[in-house]
């Protein structure tokens, strides 16, 4: 028996469904709904995802469903997929400090970055041209409360 | 007749010119998103959902409804000179289409796409203004079992049927479940699911749910295979006037394509990609050169494409009719409704007249735009095609964060926007379909008030639901869907053996 990475998908499931009924539990009943209580759903949500997680596990140890199709299997490029992961590191820690046009301008260069740009000046002005855009049309157009940062302090 | 003049108030309303302006500016957005690969209707409706705060339900389903049928048009633009599909419903167009631009006939191939959507979206608009009354009545005797029982079947439908696998689908739907449950329960004013934090008492928003899987997580998903493979842009090659033999061989596709892509589109299992599927074959049978299928016949573009209209036409039906969304663009769009107050259902036809009909009567007008922006304007957007990959994926990453972070300013939102990227990722890798999530979130919570109130009604019986002819009927069909094709496959094996 080969040990496919779907054997792991299964698990998880199952233990998603070991959470979601640990939860229904507790949920708390008032006696007054007792018939239709706000925990039939959850349960009955956490016994169907127990059943697949079942029939998951079972394709899993007979060889997965990848095989049908060689691309999806394929390595994943840690070269520049690191870029991608560090932008989007990089926008959580600093929007509420920097506020969003600087904090996404460096999400966009990190995001030009891993898919193959090699001009990050030029991403870095387009991100910043863009977030502005994007900040003014939001906030002035729709009247969307962006948050604040040094930049968005100008408009 | 009543039907008619209710058709030329819609009229009234959509021809102002506000809505007008709503109807163009969705159609031409509709257009760009369908022709991006990467970013589909249900993205860019989430992403512009906080438009229901500032501007009226007409205009806002006016821009939205244009948004959802300008991506059918502009989809196959990309399927047929990328032969990357830009929406999965074209997935079907790139197998012909793309071989046609080959051969330097991509001009015929988008003609015949972009006429056959015309028809298609016309004659399936003409089918909501028809049928959308008929259902009303019917739905005016449903009581909650029975729409229970109708949820279920569309559950069934759309995450069982249509997918690859029914367990996967099943697994997607019930995590969509899972998500519309958790905040308080609105009838006993319980919190579920919500680990204690106070941010998840509301509920998770539809936004950083659609916009996670669908921008971030098909981000995550497209940059780890960013090394393997190219695509190549064929230019725009040969007339855009089809010859007479291509309108020959074109309109009888167009017609049956309709008919197929509304009738399934309009049935509660929904989706686009069964009828361009079925379209597809059908034309390959039929036709008088099935040689040529695999090289380019012209056949093989023209029913796939209205097929695909005709579906998006269709699917409005029983949103509309019934609150039903059985795709994850109308699933999104209920929920603006939803966030307007207003609950679609056959009440909404005498409650909000000129809303609904005002929005009929620019989908006829949003398909004239549509064939307008889509023939002679072709080369706009083989433009747009070219934008570069960095800067589509940068710029996709820039709007899901600020759709996500300015509903609420919260750090939280974002975070819990990359962790549904990251499940979306998984999910890709492993193959599970995201829109089961999407309506599984959105119809969950409102099967769940369906079948309290069934059951309040018969004081806890649960045989309500087979007592009932209509309500059993459906959970029938619904059992059926499910097992049926499983029962198939297990007995042709014993055959076979």
């Amino acid at each position: 028996m080969r040990l496919v990475p779907e054997i792991w998908v299964g698990v998880a499931v199952l233990a998603f469904a070991a959470i979601v009924f640990q939860q229904s539990t507790a949920i708390p009943v008032s006696p007054l709904y007792a018939r239709v209580g706000p925990t039939v759903v959850p349960y009955a949500t956490a016994l169907a995802l127990g059943i697949l997680g079942v029939f998951l596990l079972i394709a899993g140890f007979r060889g997965g469903w990848s095989g049908d199709d060689p691309e999806i299997a394929l390595p994943i490029d840690w070269r520049s997929f690191r870029w991608l992961l560090l932008g989007l590191a990089l926008n959580v820690a600093l929007i509420d400090q920097l506020g969003f046009i600087i904090a996404s301008c460096l999400l966009f260069m990190c995001t030009a970055r891993c898919f193959g740009s090699r001009k990050p000046h030029v991403d870095l002005g387009l991100g910043f041209v863009l977030a502005t855009v994007a900040y003014v049309g939001f906030a002035k157009g729709l009247g969307i409360n962006i948050g604040s940062g040094p930049i968005e302090a100008l408009f | 007749m009543d039907t008619l003049s209710q058709l030329l108030n819609g009229f009234a309303v959509a021809l102002t010119p506000i809505n007008l302006m709503f109807a163009l500016i969705g159609t031409f957005l509709g257009t760009a998103i369908g022709v991006l690969p990467g970013i589909g209707p249900a993205l860019t409706i989430a992403l512009l959902l906080p438009i229901t705060f500032k501007v009226d339900p007409t205009g806002a389903f006016i821009l939205f409804a244009g948004i959802y049928y300008g991506a059918m048009y502009g989809g196959s633009t990309t399927s047929i000179l990328l032969n990357t599909p830009g929406e999965s419903a074209t997935i079907v167009t790139a197998l012909e289409g793309n071989r046609m631009a080959k051969r330097g006939r991509a001009g015929a191939a988008l003609a015949t796409a972009a006429i056959g959507s015309f028809v298609a979206g016309t004659i399936g608009t003409i089918g909501i203004t028809f049928l959308a009354p008929i259902v009303v009545e019917l739905a005016l005797k449903f009581g909650p079992a029975e729409y229970f029982c109708l949820m279920a079947l569309a559950f069934v439908t759309v995450s069982a049927v249509l997918g690859n696998s029914t367990v996967r689908g099943l697994v997607s739907l019930f995590f969509g479940i899972w998500l519309g449950l958790i905040g308080i329960d609105l009838q006993t004013g319980q919190p579920r699911f919500t680990f204690g934090l106070i941010e998840l008492l509301d509920g998770i928003n539809v936004i950083v749910v659609a916009v996670g899987l669908f921008a971030v997580g098909e981000t995550l998903w497209l940059a780890s295979r960013h090394a393997h493979g190219k695509d190549e842009l064929l230019p725009l090659s040969g007339s855009l006037w089809m010859t007479r033999e291509e309108w020959k061989r074109s309109w009888k596709p167009w017609l049956r394509g309709t008919g197929l892509g509304f009738s399934i589109g309009a049935l509660p299992a929904g989706g686009a990609e069964i009828p361009t599927f079925l379209s597809y074959y059908i034309e390959k049978k039929l036709s008088l050169k099935p040689e040529e299928f695999g090289n380019g016949a012209i056949e093989g573009v023209a029913g796939p494409e209205a097929a695909n209209n005709a579906s998006a036409a269709g699917v409005l039906v029983p949103m509309l009719t019934l609150g039903l969304p059985t795709s994850a663009t109308a699933a999104i769009m209920l929920s603006a409704f939803q966030s307007y107050g207003i609950q679609p259902g056959p009440l909404l036809f005498q409650t909000q007249a000129n809303l609904v009909w005002g929005l009929i009567a620019s989908l006829y007008i949003a398909n004239v735009m549509l064939l307008i922006l889509n023939l002679p304007l072709v080369p706009l957007w083989v433009k747009i095609l070219a934008v570069p990959k960095p800067w589509l994926y940068g710029g996709i990453l820039l709007f899901a964060t600020i759709g996500t972070y300015g509903i609420s300013q919260s750090v939280i939102d974002l975070m819990l926007l990359y962790a549904v990227g990251i499940a979306g990722y998984f999910m890709r890798r492993f193959d599970f379909p995201a829109a089961p999530v999407i309506i599984g979130m959105i119809l969950g919570p409102l099967a769940e008030q369906e079948l309290r109130r069934a059951l309040t009604i018969s004081q806890g019986d649960w045989t309500v639901f087979l007592t009932r002819p209509l309500s059993a009927t459906l959970l029938a069909l619904a059992a059926a869907a499910l097992l049926g094709p499983h029962i198939y496959a297990y007995m042709a094996k014993r055959r076979a053996a």
